[in-house]
């Protein structure tokens, strides 16, 4: 028996799409939820500090899963080579129900007003694609803050001076500082920076039903234990669930969109947990799959009038691919500073995002996540021998004793870093797979220099004895920060959905995750995905009440 | 693979002792190999390479710690395109050890092993070869081994944490995939 016709599919239970599958199911249409990783809960992560999302030398355990998931990467002297998501190459977001959101460190940004307009900021800039959001801060504020409230953020932004207007406070005071904190504050004060406490995706009070952070070492990479980290997964899936209209499937592989004759999308064909291969007919598919396998999904769905993919009628489908550059300091200092309480990252400045003299954009510098000893081992100076007696002294002297701020150096978009799907490797079901080339543009070095810099000078005024900066590579990037490969425009020729996230070409497809945005702000992106669905969704359900799509 | 000769019995017996599960193989010389991936004569060079990657003095060394179990149970499971790796690997540090120094590698003088070693590490002329590479690699297995969860075969007693004076159990939150008791929640 073929399964029953639903109005929406979504595909991917992320940031994204758990949001849209929560607002369609609540407008009363019926939700077809896929996923194609599994519902794990806390109890099935085993807090091991070589196998989660941040160290993943011994595997993803949030997926995907390197048995059936290759990808290729091509170098930059176009070398390629099949990597797999326990490699860091293979630029990895988690796939699971709350997708990114179980295992992340939860800092919930909300971009500045001048992320929205980097073009009208800077101009253009040289082997860049930079350009305007076709949607401005103020379109995004009123979701930014549903998404703050229903999702639940805690923290403190009230000493950003450089902070966009907000209409309301955090729903969460921030958690108690930690030792870092209570160090690294005055001396930003000293220098004349504004530093606050992190917004984050984490309860600091009982809230929506759950506990409070418990503090504890097993934080970014790890799903929280006692549920204190709020991700779509045990938010608004949930609720989605509880309307009685969404149905959610895990283990659920989409191989493609279905249209017809007429260039409508009917469906989408995939398989499912015993890999058979299903199709679901639906009155509208919201993609919502992360910047990489959203632009592999449409690349894939071909057909007689889309012969090059859905939405790519003017190649633009995985262009633009970036992530963040990550940049700051390390710092040594002659006393302990690690205190063993989570989640660790506190404090942060802004000083840094916009207005720098001569440069392009910037970013925001934060001490970093609570570090377990495996995460400290490739972190001595660079100078300095990285095996032997040295490094074991090294790291038996100052495991406790370092500070790192670091930051996401907003990225310049390249037209020439992509996804594209490989003509020859197919992933377990015989699916083409993501074929990753590119790099970064040279403006993100030249922020990282600066940016590294000021970390430096921050953690010196705090007393280190010595300090050395981490510069990123010109390299592919993309992450769990992956943007950018759908772009949001006005103009169907350079772009691929409109500001309504719909796809050019296509009424009744939709892309609704960090594929859209058209930069990525000097921040982590997930609030800004999160504050996009609801829009999007908001904007989807009036339009359906209207015409249906049809 | 060339058979090597002069494996030190008081070495064997340590390493043998060592090996946590035994999954027995014969390697090349004949003798029963205690280990599951490697045999006894490549498990002997890389107890060798690990131990000036992470040497012992009074905190355990990566030896003693159980870095070579846990590099060898990695081969055999998640690490198993590796193997050929090693094996290649381990084979050309002694091939290219007897060409320098007359000796395998295992049977170099410390200091000798050290200035080896540093040399494939840091030198120009070593760098993008295959030793190199393979260095690299163990490099990063061997941190793992000796900083990473002992489920995993290596870290013994907690020894690298305890060393960071890292308090085990957490002072905070529930550790509950103890080592001594693994995926006993998972049975009930």
């Amino acid at each position: 028996m073929p399964p029953k016709h639903v109005n929406a599919v979504v595909i991917g239970a992320g940031a994204g799409g758990g949001i849209v599958a929560k607002e369609l199911a609540e407008a009363g249409l019926t939700v077809l939820l896929l996923e194609r990783g599994k519902w794990n809960t806390p109890f099935d992560d085993l807090k091991d500090d070589l196998r989660n999302q941040r160290v993943s030398a011994l595997g993803a355990p949030f997926g995907p899963d390197d048995e059936r998931n290759p990808r290729v990467v091509v170098d930059a002297p176009g070398q390629e080579r099949i990597v797999l998501p326990s490699d860091w190459e293979y630029n990895n977001n988690a796939a699971c129900v709350g997708g990114g959101t179980v295992s992340y460190g939860a800092m919930a940004w909300r971009y500045m007003e001048q992320d929205f307009r980097m073009r009208s900021t800077y101009g253009t800039v040289k082997g860049s694609t930079l350009d305007d959001w076709p949607i401005s801060y103020h379109d995004l504020e009123p979701y930014y803050e549903r998404a703050e409230w229903e999702i639940g953020v805690s923290g403190d932004d009230s000493n950003n001076v450089f902070r966009a207007p907000r209409k309301r406070p955090l729903p969460m005071p921030a958690l108690p500082p930690n030792r870092e904190y209570t160090i690294l504050k005055p001396a930003a004060q000293r220098l004349g920076f504004h530093p606050f406490d992190i917004p984050m995706l984490r309860n600091s009070v009982p809230y929506g039903g759950r506990a409070p952070c418990m503090r504890c070492r097993w934080c970014v990479g790890f799903a929280c234990e006692v549920n204190a980290k709020n991700g779509t997964h045990n938010t608004v899936i949930p609720k989605a669930l509880a309307t009685g209209n969404c149905e959610l499937k895990t283990e659920c592989m989409t191989k493609e969109i279905v249209t017809d004759s007429t260039g409508r999308v009917t469906g989408v064909a995939y398989y499912d947990e015993n890999d058979h291969l299903e199709e679901q007919s639906a009155d509208i598919v919201v993609v919502s799959c992360g910047a990489n396998e959203s632009a592999r999904l449409l690349l894939n769905s071909k057909s007689r009038l889309f012969p090059n993919g859905l939405g790519n009628r003017y190649d633009w489908v995985g262009r633009n691919l970036q992530g963040h550059a990550y940049t700051g300091a390390w710092g040594l200092f002659e006393f302990d500073v690690y205190d063993d309480v989570g989640p660790g990252a506190s404090i942060a400045i802004c000083d840094f995002n916009h207005g720098n003299a001569g440069l392009v954009g910037g970013g925001l510098l934060a001490n970093e996540f609570i570090r377990l000893p495996i995460e400290f081992v490739g972190h001595n100076p660079p100078d300095a021998k990285g095996w032997g007696r040295e490094h074991k002294d090294f790291m038996r002297q100052w495991f406790k004793r370092s500070i790192v701020a670091m930051g996401p150096v907003q990225e310049m978009p390249v037209f020439d870093s992509r996804v594209q799907v490989d003509p020859v490797v197919r992933d377990r079901w015989g699916i083409p797979v993501c074929r990753l080339s590119g790099g970064r543009h040279a403006n993100d070095i030249q922020v990282a220099e600066f940016l590294s810099t000021k970390a430096e000078e921050w953690l010196r005024e705090a007393g280190a004895i010595k300090t050395w900066r981490q510069l990123p590579g010109l390299g592919l990037s993309g992450g769990q920060h992956q943007a950018g490969t759908c772009r949001m425009g006005n103009d169907p020729k350079i772009s691929v959905v409109n500001k309504d996230c719909q796809v050019h070409e296509v009424d009744n497809l939709f892309v609704i995750d960090a594929s859209v945005h058209v930069t990525n702000g000097g921040f982590n992106p997930v609030l800004t995905i999160m504050a996009n669905a609801y829009r999007a969704s908001d904007l989807l359900v009036t339009n359906w009440k209207g015409t249906k799509f049809r | 693979m060339t058979a090597k000769k002069g494996l030190k019995r008081r070495e064997f017996i340590r390493l043998a002792a060592s090996a946590m599960a035994v999954g027995s193989t014969v390697s090349c010389g004949g003798v029963v190999s205690p280990w599951r991936s490697l045999t006894a004569d490549e498990a002997d060079t890389l107890a060798s390479l690990c131990n000036q990657i992470i040497p012992e003095d009074q905190d355990l060394g990566a030896v003693s710690a159980g870095v070579v179990n846990y590099i060898d149970v990695q081969l055999s499971s998640h690490l198993k395109r590796m193997k050929k790796v090693y094996r290649r690997g381990l084979a050309q540090l002694n091939d290219i050890s007897f060409k320098r120094y007359g000796k395998r590698f295992a049977s170099l003088p410390e200091q000798q092993q050290i200035e080896f070693l540093t040399a494939i590490d840091q030198d120009k002329a070593w760098k993008e070869t295959p030793l190199h590479k393979f260095f690299r690699i163990v490099v990063d297995h061997t941190m793992q081994g000796f900083y990473g969860d002992p489920r995993h075969g290596g870290n013994r007693d907690r020894a690298s944490w305890a060393m960071l004076k890292l308090p085990y159990p957490p002072v905070r939150g529930r550790f509950h995939e103890d080592a001594n008791a693994t995926n006993s929640w998972k049975a009930s």
